[in-house]
């Protein structure tokens, strides 16, 4: 069979060169910035609203705000950014739409529920080495009132929340990548497949994501043929307590050992007992900050040498919940590393 | 576990696999969520006593009393859901304050707030009774099957007080 040039494995990327972080920015919400990370992202934004007069708009704010924070911090402007791979939570991506009108990029949306970042960064990445653009942003938001109101309840209706449950981030992460600058390279991706065991509670995404996140892990360390050890952290993207104990579980299963090598960035992000986040965060914006305020970083920093960054996706809407079908699962794997 | 399950693995049965999650998965406790039920909904049945001795006192009649806290309660949910505070009270109490009327004022008040911004007729118009429609509903529906069964029952000659 005829494999393409950079096909690695049966469903990962090797890049030969592999596209550079040349700037990233995370702008993030008032409680975030309460959280145990606050100190670490660029902007903390105190007003809920952003100024604006609904949810989604504020949402948009976000997103241009960290766009426009990213471009400045690669040193750039807008003009140079050729593409732009984005997406959100909502339906029809209006926040992207809405958010990313002024930049006047052409732009791909993308939704891959929370894991919408990875599948960002690997389609950038893969423009970026095809040599199809100098420089293209990839960026994910969230925000939680509006996800509320799109999939759960009015904010203001009460109502208790099971443990299982996460807290939507309110946050936007934004990253340029280019060939020349910064200190990470991004030289390897495993897209993810969906994945389904079958479960149908959308307050335990956690549990309906792990599956997923343990086949995408699998695979890449099956493909580039490294073992767990091969990487300074494994970094999964909002798998929260419960969805933690199921991803080690299973990666038991097939032979591998994550213990003290995995990390939640929904688990990072809020302090479970002072913040009454229950299993912790989750959302688009989720993954995409913590990845732009403390991984970056710290692969830049060579603090750490090389992670695997998985951000997951539980897949549902309130039709599919309503309608009785499954939530599944979906991870994307990249592999970035310090140079 | 039960000893005969499989390890925790991708290759589960999805029957297996949601077994598996609700061990995996840590819930409320049932008794000390009763307990703030109980609490909470005692507060909120004891402020209506209140309200309805102060009105029977001054002289009101008892229907007429009655009445009139039901529609405090009301106002008072709806003040409570405005100023963000009932959400508090039922992550507390529960369905200590969802049961009594309250929680049905805030069902109503909640979607009328968040809507708001998509104009009134196809955002509060259209979405105030999204959580609450159902109960009313059902609960029209409920009554008409009754009124219809206590129609024949006092047809073929059942009479009661």
């Amino acid at each position: 069979m005829e494999r393409g040039r950079f096909e690695k494995g049966k469903a990962s990327i090797a890049f030969e060169e592999g596209p550079l972080i040349i700037g990233c920015a995370s702008v993030a919400g008032k409680k975030e910035g309460e959280g145990p990370l606050g100190e670490y992202f660029d902007v903390i934004e105190p007003d809920p609203m952003l100024g604006r007069e609904t949810w989604e708009e504020a949402e948009s704010a976000l997103q241009k705000e960290a766009a426009d924070l990213a471009i400045e911090h690669a040193g750039l402007v807008r003009s140079e950014v050729r593409y732009l791979f984005a997406g959100d939570l909502l339906g029809q991506l209006i926040a992207t739409s809405f958010g990313t009108v002024d930049l006047e990029v052409p732009v791909f949306g993308l939704y891959g529920a929370c894991s919408t970042i990875g599948e960002a960064l690997c389609l950038g990445a893969m423009a970026v080495e095809a040599g199809y653009a100098a420089n293209v942003m990839s960026m994910a938001s969230s925000h939680f009132a509006s996800a509320e109101k799109q999939f759960r309840f009015p904010l203001e209706y009460g109502n208790q929340r099971p443990f299982s449950s996460t807290w939507t981030v309110t946050g936007c992460g934004s990253f340029i990548l280019g060939k020349k600058g910064g200190h990470v390279r991004i030289t390897g991706a495993t897209p993810g497949k969906i994945v389904d065991m079958g479960l149908k509670d959308s307050m335990n995404m956690g549990a309906c994501m792990a599956p997923a996140a343990c086949d995408t892990i699998c695979r890449n360390l099956e493909d580039f043929g490294r073992r767990p050890e091969d990487y300074d952290r494994i970094i999964t993207g909002d798998l929260g307590e419960v969805g933690q104990k199921i991803l080690l579980d299973f990666m038991r299963s097939s032979g591998y050992d994550l213990e003290g090598l995995h990390m939640d960035c929904g688990i990072e992000i809020f302090d479970k007992e002072t913040q009454d986040t229950h299993a912790g965060g989750s959302g688009c914006g989720c993954s995409a900050v913590v990845l732009a305020a403390c991984i970056v970083p710290k692969l830049a920093s060579g603090e750490w040498r090389r992670v695997l960054f998985v951000p997951t996706g539980a897949l549902m809407s309130s039709t599919s919940y309503n309608e009785g079908q499954s939530v599944p699962g979906i991870a994307h794997g990249i592999v970035l590393e310090h140079c | 576990m039960d000893e005969n399950a499989k390890r925790p693995g991708p290759s589960m049965e999805p029957e297996e696999y949601a077994a598996y999650v609700k061990e995996v998965t840590p819930v409320h406790s049932t008794p000390f969520n009763m307990l703030k039920a109980f609490l909470t909904g005692g507060i909120i049945c004891t402020i209506a006593q209140g309200v309805m001795r102060i009105l029977t006192g001054n002289g009101m009649d008892k229907d007429t009393a009655s009445l009139w806290t039901l529609l405090f309660l009301i106002g008072a949910a709806v003040l409570l859901t405005g100023l963000n505070l009932f959400p508090k009270i039922v992550t507390f109490g529960g369905a200590g304050a969802l049961v009594p009327i309250t929680g049905f004022a805030n069902s109503v008040a909640a979607p009328a707030i968040e809507y708001k911004k998509e104009g009134q007729v196809f955002g509060i118009g259209c979405k105030i009774f999204t959580i609450a429609g159902p109960v009313i509903l059902y609960g029209i529906f409920t009554s008409w099957v009754l009124g219809i069964l206590y129609c024949l029952l006092q047809w073929i000659g059942v009479y009661w007080a």
